[in-house]
């Protein structure tokens, strides 16, 4: 369409079935309308986004030779995608659309007031009519996708998103910030509601990922810097030395029988012990050994050596330095799972002063065959098996004040696992679970409830509300109130394991400058949209999955992340992308570089070049710029200009709206 | 052809207009020589009935300086845009409305009772306040009565050109104004002497990072004479400030106050330093925003110590 061109405008006013039309005079506007300068014609229909809506839209184009259309209906959030395809289809610029938002911004606000809600649908279609005559044609751009994917975050949650992309042929490099993969479900002994073994049914998963030809599998790393867009990811991985060469070390294990040095264990939660050159555990993935510095003797006090000195595969590399990878990928899919509740907060339950009050996790460890204990279940203060057993529910969770508002979805379940684990493992225990509500609502899991209420489990509805230790057995005393039978009792027992809440990682602030995205008031990563858009985040090309994005069992989990996996596939089998041509751009004469948009750019789109000596000038990569509008809001001198709502389009909308 | 006629005038103004272009100092001679002052109150004694007696049009150029505050300041531009075949308004007050509109912010009531009783230095028991005629044994007294509110010339008249400044840069100035003798006409409406972009082009100070956490004032601090006055947390109108003083102020040490308007395309001056400040403070609850919007000492004054009138604001009207 040439410049010079009149405006044709075209408009569609929606009854949204009764939504608008039972509020609003949808006739009176059409009136209103039709009267309205450049309009050259004017209608309603019952639901204009329905097939027969958008034939109309697209039959009126072509017959009244429409070169503007503006569509009176919902949100432009709900269907603005919806009519810019019907407007292309009927071969006119998609950007030569205008909405006007009658139904949440009019009727659902009005309902009462019929009369002043057929006024305000009036203002507002007249202001998009005054904008509409201003719009201007644009073309999408697009981009080359580098066909490779970067995960960061190696629990079960990457795993699965790192098998599915490669199997379906991308590159994946994951990247693990610990010496193995498999997060906490590697910590895990057995998995509600099913009780299957969580080694028997991860560890597989994870040797796949070693050996597969389109994995680079990069453990003991971090993420250090990201830049670029989607497609066009540039990555600096941080990869720490780990005094081993991975190629030449079989995971012998004879190092670690040799070293002198014990050091309590992560994985085991500091109930077991380490050596100072170690695997985390036994099904390490990868089976590389690391010496931790801090504690190495070489690395402390210059002696020892004695692992080189055993190491058959000749792998110890003291001299190794840690070393920076550089990546190019196309997406990235945050991976980075959860940390637990820090029970010492609360502490009325005495975890950190008391023995014999352990975690949830901890529990995991003490059942586990291959944890510190051999799978027996005893008391931390004396080696002894408990007798009695006490599950204390929503520690951290559902506690605005003292924890976190929400509710940690697995606690629940992993309880009544562990509470059954206590029947199977020390026949005739007492096993009692205190919980506020009782929440198994997975496939399975009322299932599993009933089951181990059979068992003879005692649930009982109250929450503890202090725990005291008796000094001389190490047992402990809960004080709470039983509010199904409305009574405050006191009883003792041998062993208490707290549920603890699932938290944002510590690093989840660090991360979250590095990509970018957004987190939510809980902390965890924020998803586009919580229901329709659950994997994707508000930057294009980087998405997320598992408990990263908030607390889930292994089945959400995993079905996340291969919905995370089937979303990058999209941008990465098709090769290239295009993006919004909705982006700002820089008026060169105008600017005089005083940094004002960069320091405000939320997606890092603008950066100050220096054009000569002292003179700096604003440029914005439109690959990046997500069209937010924040720096031409904020540019002192107004020298930005953001597509499809410019100044003058702005203007005409707010006049239009105060004329009527 | 003789030579070019000029006139000059002040309407309610400080005076510093006048003494700008006289700050030109032996370069003025030549100039005198090249043109014939035909009015200019400050130095010569011309009366207000000899520009009457005038052909319209027939003055070549008039730089009128001073905002538009009383009936006589409006008299005169309307006498003088009659006469005038070029009128340009000359400084911050007749282009903007200058540190005099800030009184726009009240009504006229109570200025009066704030410089006529309520101000510190004021001792005034009989309650004395300047009527616009008083009798006097000789007969009677007029003064020229205050309009509603200060006004820019062009609110009043068409007005060719703009030279912004408070002062203008005199030798600027006499260069533009050689320019337009000599033909050289820009369009209508145009700010000379002035640059498309801002102040911050012409700043010699290093620009890092713009993020501050709280605002300081400059005898609060010895500023960095290297780095940008903004992102040491001290006000500095620079960004949003138009260009062509050459940062004369900043410079010196000082923070740019605004005086020559706004940017071109941008109405008001104000509001837009005022998004471009919200925009890189850094806080992290509404009530820290409130603390920092607080912090700012005299706000008119900060961010439209020399616009109120031309901008979207404009006065108070209750
Ligand atoms: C006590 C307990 C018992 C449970 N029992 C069950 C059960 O029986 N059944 C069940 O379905 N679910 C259970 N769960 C839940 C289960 O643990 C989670 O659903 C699952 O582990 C989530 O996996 P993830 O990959 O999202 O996170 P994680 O397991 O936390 O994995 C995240 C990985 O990312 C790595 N990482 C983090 N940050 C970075 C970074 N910046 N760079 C690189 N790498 C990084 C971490 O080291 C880790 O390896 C239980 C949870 C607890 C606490």
């Amino acid at each position: 369409m040439s410049e010079k061109e009149e405006p044709r405008i075209g408009v569609f006013i929606c009854h949204c079935g009764t939504n608008i039309a039972g509020v609003v005079d949808v006739k009176q506007v059409v009136d209103f309308t039709s009267k309205q300068p450049n309009v050259v014609f004017a209608t309603d229909y019952t639901y204009m986004c329905s097939d027969p809506g958008q034939a109309l839209i697209k039959d009126s184009i072509k017959e009244h030779k429409l070169n503007r259309v503006v569509v009176a209906a919902c949100s432009p959030r709900m269907h603005e995608p919806t009519f810019r395809k019907t407007c292309q289809e009927a071969g006119l610029n998609p950007y030569l659309f205008e909405m006007a938002n009658i139904r949440e911004q009019c009727c659902w606000v009005h309902m009462g007031e019929p009369e002043k809600a057929t006024e305000k649908a009036k203002a507002l279609v007249k202001a998009a009519l005054a904008k509409a005559s201003l719009l201007e044609p644009l073309t999408p751009m697009e981009f080359n996708v580098e066909r490779s994917a970067l995960i960061i975050g190696g629990g079960i949650a990457g795993i699965q998103a790192a098998l599915d992309l490669a199997n379906a042929g991308f590159h994946v490099y994951l990247v693990e910030k610990e010496p193995s993969i498999g997060g906490h479900m590697a910590q895990l002994d057995k998995t509600f509601p099913t009780l299957d073994c969580s080694a028997c049914i991860l560890t597989p998963k994870m040797v796949d990922v070693g050996r597969h030809p389109n994995i680079t599998l990069l453990t003991y790393c971090e993420a250090q810097e990201v830049e670029g867009f989607i497609g066009n990811f540039k990555v600096k991985i941080l990869r720490k030395a780990r005094y081993v060469d991975e190629k030449a070390c079989t995971g012998c294990g004879v190092c670690a029988q040799k070293c002198p040095v014990k050091v309590p264990s992560e994985f085991d939660l500091g109930l077991g012990m380490r050596k100072a050159i170690y695997i985390p555990f036994p099904q390490s993935v990868p089976i590389t050994h690391t010496i931790d510095k801090e504690n190495c003797l070489y690395f402390t006090r210059g002696v020892c050596k004695v692992c080189e000195k055993f190491c058959p595969a000749k792998a110890i590399r003291f001299d190794q330095q840690d070393e920076t990878i550089e990546l190019k990928v196309g997406i990235i899919i945050n991976a980075t799972g959860y940390d637990l509740f820090n029970a010492k907060k609360l502490p009325q339950y005495g975890y950190g002063k008391y023995k014999n009050v352990i975690t949830g996790l901890e529990f995991e460890r003490l059942v586990n065959a291959s944890g510190p204990t051999g799978g027996k279940i005893v008391r931390p203060s004396d080696g002894k098996t408990p007798k009695s057993v006490a599950f204390i529910q929503c520690i951290g969770s559902r506690d605005e004040h003292h924890g976190v508002p929400y509710c940690s979805r697995i606690c629940c379940m992993a309880s009544l696992k562990h509470a059954h684990q206590v029947k199977e493992k020390i026949p005739g225990a007492e096993v009692c679970v205190f919980y506020i509500d009782l929440r198994c609502f997975g496939k399975g899991y009322e299932e599993f409830l009933v089951r181990v209420q059979d068992e003879g489990i005692r649930l009982v509805r109250g929450k503890v509300s202090e725990i005291y230790e008796n000094p001389e057995t190490g047992n402990l005393r809960l004080r709470l109130e039983d509010t199904l039978l409305g009574e405050v009792m006191e009883t003792e027992f041998e062993l208490v394991v707290l549920a603890v809440a699932l938290v944002p990682r510590a690093e989840a602030p660090a991360l979250q400058t590095l990509l970018k995205v957004s987190r939510g008031a809980d902390g965890f990563f924020l998803e586009a949209h919580p229901k329709l858009r659950p994997v994707e985040t508000h930057i294009p090309g980087i998405f997320i999955c598992g408990c990263a994005q908030g607390p889930k069992d292994i089945p959400d989990t995993v079905a996340q992340a291969s919905a995370a996996a089937a979303q990058a596939a999209i941008p990465l089998s098709q090769g290239k992308v295009t993006a919004e041509p909705l982006t700002a751009y820089v008026l060169e004469d105008y600017c005089s570089g005083c940094g004002v948009c960069e320091a405000i750019c939320p997606y890092k789109a603008i950066e100050l070049k220096e054009v000569e000596e002292g003179k700096r000038r604003a440029e914005v990569n439109e690959a990046l710029c997500q069209g937010c509008g924040l720096c031409g809001a904020a540019c002192p001198s107004k020298a930005i200009v953001l597509r499809g709502f410019t100044e003058p389009q702005l203007m005409s909308q707010i006049e239009a709206l105060s004329s009527v | 052809m003789g030579k070019p006629k000029i006139a000059c005038y002040w309407a309610a103004s400080c005076g510093g207009c006048d003494v700008s272009v006289l700050d030109i100092g032996s370069k003025l001679a030549d100039i005198v020589e090249q043109v014939e002052i035909v009015f200019w109150p400050i130095a010569l004694d011309f009366k207000y009935k000899d520009v009457e007696a005038m052909p319209d049009q027939s003055i070549d150029i008039c730089l009128f300086n001073g905002g538009i505050r009383n009936e006589e300041n409006e008299h005169m531009a309307k006498l003088l845009r009659r006469k005038s075949k070029i009128l340009i308004a000359y400084g911050a007050c007749a282009y903007l409305g200058g540190i005099l509109g800030l009184a726009n912010l009240a009504t006229l009531k109570e200025l009066f009772s704030r410089v006529y009783r309520e101000t510190p230095s004021t001792v005034n028991p009989e309650n004395t306040v300047p009527q616009p005629t008083v009798k006097v044994k000789e007969g009677e007294l007029k003064l020229s009565p205050l309009l509603e509110y200060l006004k820019p010339l062009n609110e009043v008249v068409e007005v060719d050109y703009y030279i912004p400044g408070c002062p203008p840069i005199g030798e600027k100035a006499w260069e533009a104004l050689i320019a337009l003798i000599k033909g050289e006409k820009p369009p209508k409406g145009t700010v000379l002497t002035a640059d498309e972009r801002t102040v911050c082009d012409s700043c010699p100070r290093v620009k890092e990072e713009k993020k501050i956490k709280e605002l300081k004032r400059i005898y609060q601090v010895i500023p960095d004479p290297e780095k940008c006055f903004l992102e040491q947390g001290i006000i500095c109108m620079g960004p949003a400030t138009r260009g062509g003083c050459d940062a004369q102020c900043i410079k010196a040490g000082l923070p740019c106050k605004g005086c020559f308007g706004p940017a071109p395309n941008v109405e008001d001056q104000g509001a837009r330093m005022l998004s471009a400040l919200a925009s890189i403070v850094e806080v992290n609850s509404e009530e820290e925003a409130k603390r920092f919007a607080e912090s700012v000492a005299d706000p008119a004054g900060t961010f439209y110590l020399f616009s109120l009138p031309s901008s979207m604001l404009k006065r108070r009207v209750k």
